[in-house]
């Protein structure tokens, strides 16, 4: 089909379809092409991002979700008609009218009108407190009814209703529950086994599932009280969510008189026309191959597909991979190819670890050489593998259960990502094969996912691409000859490890040396820090002196975390948590006599803050003569050694925990790294001081102390793994001192221990090789050096107090002994706090 | 040193501080005629610098505790609170086009520092 000049097309719907036939038409266009484009949307917003709509609940405003916002309608001369849809079409004339009244002439018209939420004709689905879960509004809705809601439940054990679930506990709920019809959860994608280890996780986190329920009514006046169900059961519920499944938006196509289907969608031919020849139908309000699509990778190819033909390009819609991987509440959940097929059919493979969490399924060919579909439920890490090499019908190993469970001799089954042939399909939201992003890579050299993402898009859809195509840079640099190494900054052309060998060989102790020997340029705000944190990781002197000072990080200037207002915090060191009565004295006495507000932090110490420069070295001279030392809060190396009271105390204590943890962050206080580090120590197996969500954690056993390393709690917690068992104190500390000097030698800037294990290659077994086994020989070395940083700990605030020309550095101003007059404070609960960012 | 900006009106000069007082490749803030100025003695190019102490982003009072350095041959100053960078010559924000502090000329004399206003 070829379209002449200035084509009049009308999209009927905004939303991530129609949005992205619109990019996509006009990134398609050709020079000698124009198109007029009107677009009509039923909703308020402009087009969103529906996929990751419960993030919404998670802090993510409607602006976050935007696709594209109205000004890129208007550069790219789009009219766009929000809250006005289209009530009519008239074929004869090719022209539609909206509801507003506006009446346009289309040459080609799309329909993207999505679905709706299917809601069963249950009675008393009208009342106060019933919901559906689709926009924004419906969201904005819910949110607002939940304030004054205690139980919730949801209809429905799909995909969609346990994210609904999901957000539900997120607005503070105390029961959710999910009701699902079926007897098993997420029934069009995983089988009953998969579905009683996932009933498990979600029921762990606070969720009740009940299954193969059908409910009779929604019971209450005007308001939902409780649901009936067949079975004469009864659920006291004061708020429901339904997501029961979609129903396609053909109302409008019925009315013009398109061809529809009786159970919904407007039907299709395989170039996505309509029963009008000058009618399209994409996204979920169509029906092709006898099928909805209800996700959005086969939407985005609908858009694909018309967007072709407009542009005089044929293309046909082929039948989908409706495979798909998600997080749900913390636990992964995949399904590709046909995951149902059963014996004799296939040959499936199953595995099963209910302690875990964990449940895989394979289904392989009868002949053993092809794998034809499966499931992952709690760990989906191999879901991108195995859906390329079922979408490739890849030649299986022999010992095809490898797929999932790994060569136990540790190394990852298959030959890996760059076996994969050229036309593989990598990102299905985007269509980007393996072999456009290895062109895209190697000759355009777009070798970061940022420069991919701009270059052509891939991995901008729902995201889940991204591992892979990593991998696809990282291999496709490898067969290049590139040495792929991460360079600290322009000033620099190593990486951490390469400049903190060769400033150790050389024995250089200062910035300007450095940059001399090995940089070039002026250093920057990237370099500086790093340079501070390996000087201080291979001598341990004090960061302030030579001429360190300007190339510390903010907090590390002043020894002292920079706050709000240009105040700083201050952290007394308190080994284990463990203070005395007259310790805890001072601590409010100098509180109250420099005006600071305190808190009790996560890792048992307290924070001072709203401090003025200028009285740091008189609040910490304070704090000093009371016997207490820097904390370190400020830096990047150990933080704090939580712990819990232990055998002291505790009647179920076997290990005396606090002493074991004041002897640790004794040992490894002031030992800069490449990030700050943290640890616990533990009295029992009940592990009150979460010590496996520290970099290194120690919990004790009946025999001795189990040693974990590579937790993180923050944005992306990790739990800690075990790196030895029942050992005793000193062997504990050994392993310690060998593994912190590792990472403190090897690690890029600012990687904390458990990133730093997930790029190590070979992981876990490598790592326990070289501190463990002793695999590179250097155990010995590591527990030297250790040592001398131990030997060289002072404290550095001591040294700050007793030094004039360091303490003078403590002012405000260089001419005046004033402190920052703009400094100002507002009152909380009777202490203060700093302004609000204006 | 010639003074590194057009201004129509005369710039007078006032004594901030010792030479000593701000660090070598470091910066101050010296409070001239109730201004809080940054003053940066970049001794690697052995040249000296004054801006806004105050950054546009967060209006917080810390661009003379920032971190001094170069983008290409262009010297910059980082503010401590979000890493914003600002070029030392025209106080232009090197990482977001929307902000720019003023920069002041500076003259060193028998080890005193002086900024013209």
């Amino acid at each position: 089909m070829k379209a002449n000049t200035n084509t009049h097309i009308v999209i009927i719907g905004n939303g991530m379809v129609g949005y992205k036939f619109c990019e996509k038409l006009l990134a398609k266009k050709k020079n000698d092409q124009e198109f007029m484009l009107t677009v009509f949307g039923e909703e308020p917003r402009v087009a969103y991002d529906r996929v990751h709509l419960s993030e919404y609940f998670a802090g993510k405003s409607a602006d976050d979700l935007t696709m594209a916002s109205k000004e890129w309608y208007e550069e790219n001369n789009i009219r766009l008609f929000l809250s006005d849809p289209v009530v009519d079409i008239d074929r004869e004339e090719k022209l539609v009218r909206s509801h507003h009244g506006h009446v346009v002439h289309y040459d080609y018209l799309i329909m993207a009108t999505g679905s709706g939420a299917f809601v069963p004709s249950i009675p008393g689905v009208e009342k106060d407190g019933v919901f559906v879960y689709r926009t924004i509004e419906d969201l904005e809705l819910i949110q607002a009814y939940a304030r004054k809601a205690k139980r919730g439940a949801v209809l429905g054990g799909g995909l969609l209703g346990l994210e609904a679930a999901k957000a539900l506990l997120d607005l503070g709920l105390e029961e959710a529950h999910v009701v699902e019809f079926a007897s098993r959860l997420m029934p069009r994608q995983i089988d009953d086994a998969g579905s009683k280890i996932l009933q498990n996780q979600l029921e762990s986190l606070g969720l009740n599932i009940h299954l193969a329920k059908s409910t009779q009514e929604i019971v209450g006046n005007d308001c939902i009280k409780g649901m009936q169900f067949v079975d004469n059961t009864f659920l006291d519920v004061d708020m429901l969510v339904i997501s029961a499944g979609i129903r396609p938006r053909d109302e409008l196509a019925k009315i013009a008189g398109l061809e529809t289907h009786p159970r919904g969608g407007i039907i299709v031919d395989n170039g996505l026309r309509t029963s009008d020849p000058y009618i399209f139908a994409i996204g979920e309000c169509a029906l092709a191959h006898h099928m909805i699509y209800g996700l959005i990778a086969p939407g985005y190819e609908m858009a694909d597909v018309v967007a072709s033909a407009l542009t005089g390009v044929d293309k046909a819609f082929l039948p989908y991979d409706m495979s798909t991987k998600l997080k749900l509440i913390g636990t992964d959940v995949a399904s590709f190819g046909d995951p149902f097929i059963e014996e004799p059919a296939c040959k499936t493979i199953r595995y099963e670890n209910k302690a875990k969490g964990i449940y895989k399924r394979i289904n392989v060919s009868p002949d053993g050489k092809e794998l034809l579909g499966g499931i992952l439920v709690g760990d989906a890490e191999q879901y991108n593998m195995l859906l390329q090499t079922c979408k490739n019908k890849t030649i299986l190993p022999p010992d095809s259960e490898d797929l999932i469970l790994g060569l136990r001799g540790g190394e990852e089954a298959g030959a890996g990502v760059m076996s994969l042939p050229d036309d593989a399909l990598i990102c299905s939201c985007e269509a980007i094969t393996k072999g456009m992003l290895c062109h895209e890579i190697g000759e355009k050299g777009n070798n970061t996912i940022d420069l991919l993402k701009k270059s052509c898009k891939a991995g901008t859809g729902c995201g889940g691409c991204v591992p892979l195509v990593k991998d696809i840079i990282q291999g496709v640099m490898k067969q290049n000859g590139q040495y792929i190494k991460t360079v600290i900054c322009e000033h620099f052309d190593h990486s951490r490890q390469e400049l903190l060998d060769l400033v150790k060989m050389n024995g250089l102790k200062t910035y300007g040396e450095v940059l001399n020997e090995f940089g070039h340029g002026d250093g920057c705000e990237v370099c500086k820090p790093v340079v501070a944190s390996v000087l201080a990781s291979l001598w341990n002197e004090n960061v302030l002196t030579k001429d360190r000072a300007p190339i510390q990080d903010s907090n590390d200037r002043y020894l002292a975390n920079i706050q709000k207002g240009g105040t700083y915090s201050v952290v007394p060191r308190i080994p284990g948590g463990e203070i005395t009565p007259d310790k805890l004295i001072v601590i409010g006495q100098v509180a109250k006599k420099y005006n600071l507000y305190t808190k009790i932090t996560g890792g048992q110490r307290i924070d001072l803050f709203g401090a003025h420069v200028n009285d740091l070295p008189l609040i910490w001279e304070e704090l000093i003569d009371a016997g207490f030392e820097s904390g370190h809060a400020y830096g990047k190396a150990l933080r704090t050694v939580k712990s819990c009271v232990g055998s002291t105390w505790c009647r179920f204590g076997v290990q005396d925990s606090v002493s074991f943890a004041i002897e640790i962050e004794d040992r490894y206080k002031g030992i800069r790294a490449p990030h700050k580090f943290k640890s616990a120590v533990s009295g029992c197996i009940r592990e009150c001081a979460e010590a496996q969500s520290k970099d290194f954690g120690i919990i004790a056993t009946e025999k001795g102390w189990n040693l974990y390393v590579c937790g993180n709690g923050g944005s992306k917690p990790q739990h800690a793994q075990l790196l030895a068992s029942d050992v005793d104190k000193e062997t504990c500390i050994k392993l310690i001192d060998r593994f912190l000097m590792f990472y403190i030698k090897t690690a890029d800037p600012l990687t904390r221990t458990a990133t730093w294990l997930n790029k190590m290659e070979g992981g876990l077994s490598y790592l326990k090789a070289v501190i463990v086994d002793d695999l590179l020989g250097l155990s010995l070395a590591f527990e030297e050096e250790m040592q001398t940083l131990i030997n060289n700990y002072k404290c550095e605030w001591k040294e700050v107090v007793n030094s004039p020309e360091l303490r003078k550095r403590y002012n405000h101003f260089v001419n005046v002994p004033e402190k920052d007059p703009t400094i100002t404070f507002e009152e909380m609960r009777t202490q203060k706090r700093a302004k609000e960012w204006v | 040193m010639e003074p590194t900006h057009n201004t129509k009106d005369r710039i007078i000069w006032h004594l901030a501080c010792n030479v000593s007082d701000i660090p070598e490749d470091g910066g101050g803030c010296a409070l001239i005629e109730g201004k809080q100025i940054a003053i940066f003695n970049f001794a690697r190019r052995g040249e000296w610098y004054a801006t806004d102490n105050q950054c546009p982003h967060r209006q917080q009072m810390a661009i003379g505790r920032g971190m001094i350095g170069s983008q290409g041959d262009e010297p910059k100053v980082a503010c401590p609170f979000h890493k914003k960078t600002f070029s030392l010559k025209s106080g232009q924000c090197l990482t977001d086009d929307e902000y720019k502090i003023n920069t002041f000329p500076v003259i060193v004399k028998e080890n005193q520092v002086y900024i013209g206003l």
